[in-house]
């Protein structure tokens, strides 16, 4: 009741809180889509290629983000941005480019060779397979990789609050430094909400971005 | 027209890499269809694939309509010539009228005169356009999506087609209907078009020329009927089946065949007439008919060599322009050895007997 009754008196934060977090994400992930669409489309072109990029990007986010975060201090500091916004932007771009790359690689690897072959065969330039066959086929693959790299990077971005980028995970460090079960429940139903909320959102963008000629068989 | 001059292909290193195809000429004429035929892994599609250079030839040149095809940038010579393949290759992202405009909307086409263009397609084949212009692949039977796979490689009306075993992907009663289909359409279509297969019956049904390829190399090139009459070497031979003869029974048709003139009796002859006639024309038979000349009964002479014909019931007549395939299985399954052969008005034209069927497969194809 009294948690309620904080998120109710609180909400105005609340949402300035949720605000600066949807930002952090919302930038980097953009980010990473520009990068790893194109890095993931790129390395379909060499399977030696693809197996370093890939395993780079698996390396990237074994890395904890807190330690993360640590290591960018002393090499952003020279610029001004040892902590806030600029290193938490940083951080969700890297953990971003895994299941971006990944899933982009994957569906326009698995594209039927038959379908390739017949837009070659009809005279459509790399390009032209790539905008008309390709990526409209790999649509589903791909925004599933972007759902997860936004719902992973929502709860990374929570842990930016301890180098000062705000967000919902304010809530979380100051409920664990002062003791207030009422700031703790609040951030951390905050971010599952916005997680979840994101989620749907990108589904329903998925959705629209998917041809009804395949969209039976994309994954939910 | 299409010619290939000394068309070799070479994978790999050029000296000790696997020949695929090893000097091919041949030389196809407008409007005609060339089946390229023989086992897998013979160079026949490795040879299709060269004409619109999805693989370029290691040595050797290929002409269409006169036009060496190395001067012609590889994607605008694509866009020039039909395409269609055997897994049929629908873009699944797509309707079937963006399906059909592919190549039209490549070369920049009115956007309103080329969907105009696939309802027209569409109805070509028997499939209403306010039905299936909007539909997507997936929504499409087998059969439909072979044929809206066709009609993409018309779309653009390009002279000249190449198609990889594209009625391979179908069940037999379905690939005869779309095989006829297609064959109605070329009449007027006259394309010209190479037709990679290893189905021998779908090659003689559809092919004006037949190059027959075996480890690389054109071992004959040949209308069916030639092939199947006098084949070059004794791998065709084995190749055709020692059922080759069968084979050409489709190629002939019931005019070529049949005895023509047949001395019918008439309702009104004595009755020995008919042992006299079967006697003097040396048929299992003679036909019967009516006043106006058509076929009503036949009379054969008993097995035991008697001199009375009696009359059998006609329980089979066969038209002039059926192919021979089919008389011959009439003749089979009415047990009937004279078969009498009717013109459009139903009049008695000829007979077929077996004996007349086996002469005019044994003169051969003209040369």
């Amino acid at each position: 009741m009294e948690i309620l009754r904080f998120m109710v008196e609180n909400l105005g934060l609340i949402g300035e809180r949720a605000v600066e977090h949807i930002s952090i994400v919302f930038v980097a992930v953009t980010i990473a889509v520009v990068t790893a669409v194109p890095i993931g489309i790129a390395i379909t072109l060499s399977k030696s290629a693809a197996d370093v990029v890939l395993y780079f990007a698996s390396m990237m986010i074994t890395v904890p983000s807190i330690a993360l975060f640590g290591l960018m201090i002393p090499l952003l500091s020279p610029i001004g941005h040892g902590i806030g916004y600029v290193p938490a932007v940083i951080a969700v771009i890297l953990y971003s480019q895994l299941p971006i790359i990944r899933n982009t690689y994957t569906a326009i690897a698995n594209v039927d060779p038959a379908l390739r072959e017949a837009a070659r065969g009809m005279g459509m330039s790399t390009f032209q397979r790539l905008r008309q066959v390709e990526i409209p086929l790999a649509v589903p693959v791909i925004m599933a990789g972007i759902r997860t790299a936004v719902v992973m990077n929502i709860a990374v971005t929570a842990i930016a609050a301890y180098i000062g980028a705000g967000g919902l995970g304010t809530f979380i460090s100051r409920g664990i430094s002062q003791s207030d079960p009422r700031q703790l429940v609040t951030g951390a139903v905050a971010v599952s909400l916005l997680a979840i909320a994101a989620d749907l959102f990108l589904a329903l963008v998925q959705r629209l971005l998917t041809s009804r000629g395949i969209a039976s068989e994309a994954p939910a | 027209m299409i010619r290939l001059e000394h068309l070799t292909k070479v994978f790999g290193d050029p000296q000790r890499g696997v020949l695929a195809v090893d000097d091919v000429s041949l030389e196809l004429p407008a409007g005609e269809i060339c089946v390229l035929l023989g086992p897998s892994g013979c160079g026949k599609t490795t040879t299709m694939k060269m004409i619109n250079r999805l693989i370029e030839p290691t040595s050797g040149r290929i002409f269409i309509d006169g036009r060496d095809t190395t001067q012609t940038d590889p994607i605008r010579l694509r866009r020039s010539i039909g395409y269609v393949i055997q897994q049929i290759g629908l873009f699944p992202n797509k309707t079937v009228a963006d399906n059909i405009c592919v190549v039209p909307d490549l070369l920049g086409w009115d956007r309103r005169k080329a969907r105009k263009r696939a309802g027209e397609l569409l109805e070509l084949v028997g499939m209403a356009p306010a039905t299936f212009l909007d539909r997507f692949p997936k929504e499409l039977s087998g059969g439909q999506q072979q044929r809206v796979g066709v009609l993409r490689a018309l779309a653009a009306d390009p002279p000249v087609m190449l198609m990889d075993e594209p009625f391979g992907a179908i069940d037999p009663i379905n690939r005869e209907v779309i095989q006829d289909e297609f064959l109605r359409m070329q009449q007027t279509l006259r394309k010209t078009i190479i037709f990679v297969s290893h189905d021998l019956d779908e090659a003689v049904k559809m092919a004006d020329k037949i190059a027959i390829f075996r480890a690389g190399r054109l071992e004959q090139f040949a209308s069916p009927d030639e092939l199947l009459a006098r084949p070059a070497n004794g791998f065709i031979e084995s190749f055709l089946g020692s059922d080759r003869a069968l084979k050409r029974l489709r190629l002939v048709t019931v005019a070529d065949a049949m005895v023509a003139g047949h001395d019918a009796v008439r309702g009104d002859d004595p009755l020995d007439r008919a042992a006299e006639l079967i006697r003097a024309s040396g048929h299992p038979g003679v036909v019967a008919v009516d006043a106006e000349g058509r076929p009503e009964g036949w009379f054969s002479l008993p097995d035991g060599g008697g001199s009375t014909a009696s009359r059998q019931p006609l329980r089979a007549t066969v038209s002039t322009a059926t192919d021979l395939r089919n008389a011959v299985a009439l003749m089979f399954a009415h047990d009937m050895p004279l078969l009498p052969c009717v013109d459009d008005a139903g009049k008695l034209a000829g007979v077929l007997t077996y004996r007349s069927v086996v002469k005019s497969l044994a003169t051969g194809a003209p040369e």
